[in-house]
């Protein structure tokens, strides 16, 4: 799945001449609806960001900005980037990393305050916003993981959301039968896999497109887990539902870290399956980058020929990377039912393995960076459940749409440049 | 799957080149279309829906709880479980069967026609199935009918609520507008395919969503149905409404006219015009067509345009035919059923066209079988992407039946 224009020599040439123009201009739009919307019809009055809990270790102070001044503020150092920008592509082919890095930063601020001094309350709990995050950034975390460890080795997942959706409903199941969370957590990981197992041997067995197994298994595992959901998880027993009411995996404070504001509560009061994505993050980007084992990966998802060439066996590499990766959407499912709510209910995932595979693209096929765009997209979630609340000046539904719109502009190259293994989504015949 | 669409169509069956002289055209056609029965490409088909079914049918029964009571005595009375099974099974299917065809047991004489609900769920399906089947063929994977089914449901409201027109101009109004919706939102990604090379699947995967919370903003403010707190739109005028076309009992409407011609009309796009054969040579291979001085990227282009168009029709044919007013759910699974049943209709408009009856039936059956049997209609999804899975992969069937592959000529494994 090629996602910027693969090699077309013939229209090489005025790619690069489009490629050097369009950063300048999109961060020349940017500017302008800031000076527009944060400068001139900023809100009067003060964003309050409340950083530490009243129980906290440390107490920091409220951090209080005059809406207005800050967007004047803003806005005048976000033209004089989207300046830069241009003077710099006028000069040389590309603009700065540094540019686009404090420009999107300062932005995201000034976009921030731009909201919470226009609600009413005109203030927000930074605490409840990422930790609430974390409830739609840790499955994203495991989906979008999953997407890279199938797609660096070259198999498309559109799969994730089946994934996700198999290992929540097995483990609520399992976790209900056994009266045991971690039965139910290791059963989500087997549904996982098992999907996975569908997908790899019709994508690589079969060499039937990715694109469409993925998208059938969607289909297949909502009809299945709705359909074991009607028959078996409604059946009560004395008004109970036996199947359906999972022992829920305990939150695991680490002492002294948990405190940290804001950091505390969102990565160190979490259960296990929360301290398992941050590990894995780490361990995945290491192995896929530092190791033998990632390079082999690499190699089969880039040039499978010249990895086959050297002795890799491309299939099988191809097969134990789609089947790794299901386990790890399963083990990101299990979190739906084990951890972020009560019990299983139908199509619970609600999309969000599509936004774990718009994580995927947006980190571009890195661990780390799928897992800080599995973060915005999360906070950015969370921000619009909370602001639907408060009542804001844009509307939450345009929050919805910043990880698909963000998106697209990876995948045209307006943001950085957004590329998939090469040989992602094709499938490997050896001869 | 970057410059290598040999993928859409499961079976790379290889199209003859279109000669000039029609009547070659129409031998090549016929000699096609036996080839194919005689190679089992038919055959499989229908022994995939048949697997599909029993697979289905063994979820059915092992679920049911008289099946589960009469194998505790499997041993002391095997035939009580198979009864069990045959009575569960059969319940269910024959109730499947019955809703989507002819019902005598039904309490009223509209509810034993089921037959016209099947129609009226084809409808929509057989546009939007075209709009993917389209887009295929000309190598592009259009994940988007859901979402170009929503904007051209949308257009077709804001004209058909918000303006008031004389009859017959306000449907075409409504049908044109719910058309250019479901354009604009394909030709996004196909504008983003030609000139980005921005891959297609992730840009309507990502359009979908942005359509659905775009709808929901507007039910939200702009198109809301006064005195209403739900995010609903109000009502379409009677004139911008498809008429019906059996009376008032029935709900099947002029869109599946709709639907045939635009079956008529994509047929003779893909198989006779020049047009057709463009999309169809990128298709097989973009470079090729490139160096035979085609324009790709303008093809790109174009054939999302169609396709998107048609994906609004199926808008169109919601709002304006079954649902009279706007809300977020306005597509249901439409646009992802559509792409089983492109697939399922192995790209062919005429494919399409038997797929999407099917899944009428089975989505007509699927509510009936609920209501009287009790199995939940979730099992109509695992049936249809069984189908479909099986259908993909050829090998599978045939290595299940033993069936000798006969490949046609000049295909390669």
């Amino acid at each position: 799945m090629s996602v910027v224009a693969a090699a077309e020599p013939s229209k090489l040439a005025d790619r690069v001449a489009i490629r050097s123009w369009r950063t300048p201009i999109l961060l020349g739009v940017f500017a302008l609806v800031a000076v527009v919307l944060f400068a001139i019809l900023g809100p009067d009055g003060q964003a309050t960001f409340r950083i530490s809990q009243d129980n906290d270790a440390w107490q920091v102070p409220n951090l209080v900005l005059p809406a207005k001044a800050f967007g004047i503020v803003a806005s005048l150092i976000l033209v004089a980037l989207a300046v830069a920008a241009w003077l710099q592509s006028k000069n040389q082919a590309r603009v700065a990393k540094w540019v686009t890095m404090t420009f999107a930063v300062v932005f995201v601020i000034a976009l921030m305050v731009w909201i919470i001094g226009g609600t009413k309350t005109q203030n927000i709990t930074l605490v409840g916003l990422f930790a609430g995050a974390m409830l739609i950034t840790t499955p994203l975390v495991f989906g979008s993981l999953s997407g890279v460890l199938c797609e660096r080795s070259g198999v498309v997942n559109i799969a994730i959301e089946g994934q996700l959706l198999a290992g929540a409903f097995t483990a609520a199941l399992v976790a209900s039968i056994t009266q045991n969370a971690f039965a139910g957590l290791f059963a989500a990981a087997v549904a996982g896999m098992l999907v996975s197992f569908l997908l790899a041997a019709f994508s690589i067995k079969y060499v039937v497109n990715q694109i469409i197994v993925g998208v059938v298994l969607n289909v297949l595992v909502s009809g299945l887990t709705g359909f074991l959901f009607e028959k078996i998880m409604k059946t009560k027993v004395d008004g109970v539902a036996i199947y359906n009411q999972p022992v829920h995996l305990p939150d695991l404070p680490i002492p002294f870290l948990s405190q940290i504001p804001i950091l505390g509560p969102m990565l160190f009061r979490q259960s296990i399956i929360g301290y398992f994505m941050l590990v894995l993050v780490v361990a995945l980007w290491f192995g896929l980058f530092r190791t033998r084992w990632g390079l082999r990966i690499r190699a089969v998802g880039e040039h499978p020929k010249a990895a086959d060439t050297v002795g890799i066996n491309v299939n099988r590499t191809r097969f134990l990377n789609v089947m790794a990766g299901g386990a790890v959407a399963g083990i990101g499912g299990a979190y739906f039912t084990l951890v972020a709510v009560s019990s299983f209910s139908k199509d619970m995932t609600g999309g969000l393995g599509f936004i774990a595979l718009a994580a995927l693209i947006f980190g571009r096929w890195n661990p780390i960076g799928a897992a800080l765009a599995a973060l915005l997209f999360g906070v950015a979630g969370n921000l619009q459940s909370i602001l639907s609340l408060a009542g804001t000046p844009i509307d939450g539904q345009f929050l919805a749409m910043l990880p698909y719109a963000l998106t697209i502009l990876a995948v045209s190259g307006f943001v950085g440049k957004s590329r998939a293994p090469a040989a992602s989504g094709q499938p490997y015949v050896k001869g | 799957m970057s410059e290598t669409p040999s993928i859409p169509a499961p079976t790379p069956a290889p199209t003859p080149a279109p000669t000039p002289d029609s009547k070659d055209v129409k031998d090549a056609e016929g000699t096609r279309v036996i080839r194919e029965i005689m190679s089992g490409n038919a055959i499989i088909s229908v022994l995939a829906v048949l697997v599909a079914l029993v697979i289905g049918g063994i979820l059915i029964a092992i679920t049911d709880p008289r099946v589960t009571a009469a194998s505790g005595y499997f041993f002391a009375d095997p035939g009580a479980t198979f009864s069990a099974i045959w009575a569960s099974v059969s319940e269910a299917y024959g109730a499947l069967w019955r809703g989507a065809t002819y019902d005598p047991t039904a309490r009223t004489w509209q509810g034993q026609l089921g037959i016209f609900e099947t129609l009226t769920f084809a409808t929509p399906l057989i546009l939007a199935g075209l709009a993917v089947t389209l887009a295929f063929r000309a190598g592009l994977f259009n994940i988007g009918a859901q979402g170009q089914i929503i904007m051209g449901a949308t257009f077709a409201g804001v004209v058909g609520f918000q303006m008031h027109l004389p009859p017959v101009i306000h449907l075409l109004a409504v049908i044109l507008a719910g058309a250019i919706g479901g354009a604009i939102w394909a030709g996004i990604a196909g504008f983003l395919k030609a000139r980005t090379g921005a891959h297609e699947v992730i840009v309507t995967i990502m359009l979908n969503y942005i359509a659905v919370s775009f709808v929901l903003y507007l039910l939200k403010n702009q198109l809301k149905a006064p005195g209403s707190t739900n995010p609903i739109s109000p009502q379409m005028d009677a004139n911008a409404m498809l008429p019906l076309l059996l009376g008032p009992n029935f709900r099947v409407n002029a869109g599946l006219i709709l639907a045939i011609l635009a079956v008529i009309a994509v047929a003779w796009l893909l198989n006779r015009s020049t047009l057709g054969f463009e999309y169809r040579a990128i298709g097989a291979n973009p470079k090729a067509a490139r160096t035979a001085g085609m324009i790709v990227s303008r093809g790109y282009i174009t054939v999302m345009l169609i396709s998107g168009a048609l994906a609004g029709l199926a808008g169109v044919t919601q709002i304006a035919g079954t649902e009279k007013s706007l809300d977020s759910e306005i597509a249901g699974s439409i646009g992802f059923d559509a792409i089983t049943v492109a697939l399922l209709g192995r790209s062919k408009p005429w494919g399409t066209f038997f797929a999407a009856l099917l899944f009428g039936a089975f989505k007509a059956g699927g509510t009936s079988m609920a209501v009287n049997a009790d199995v939940s209609i979730d099992i109509v999804a695992v049936v249809q992407s069984l189908i479909v899975l099986f259908i993909a992969a050829p090998p599978l069937i045939r290595s299940m039946f033993r069936i000798k592959a006969v490949r046609p000529e000049g295909a390669k494994a």
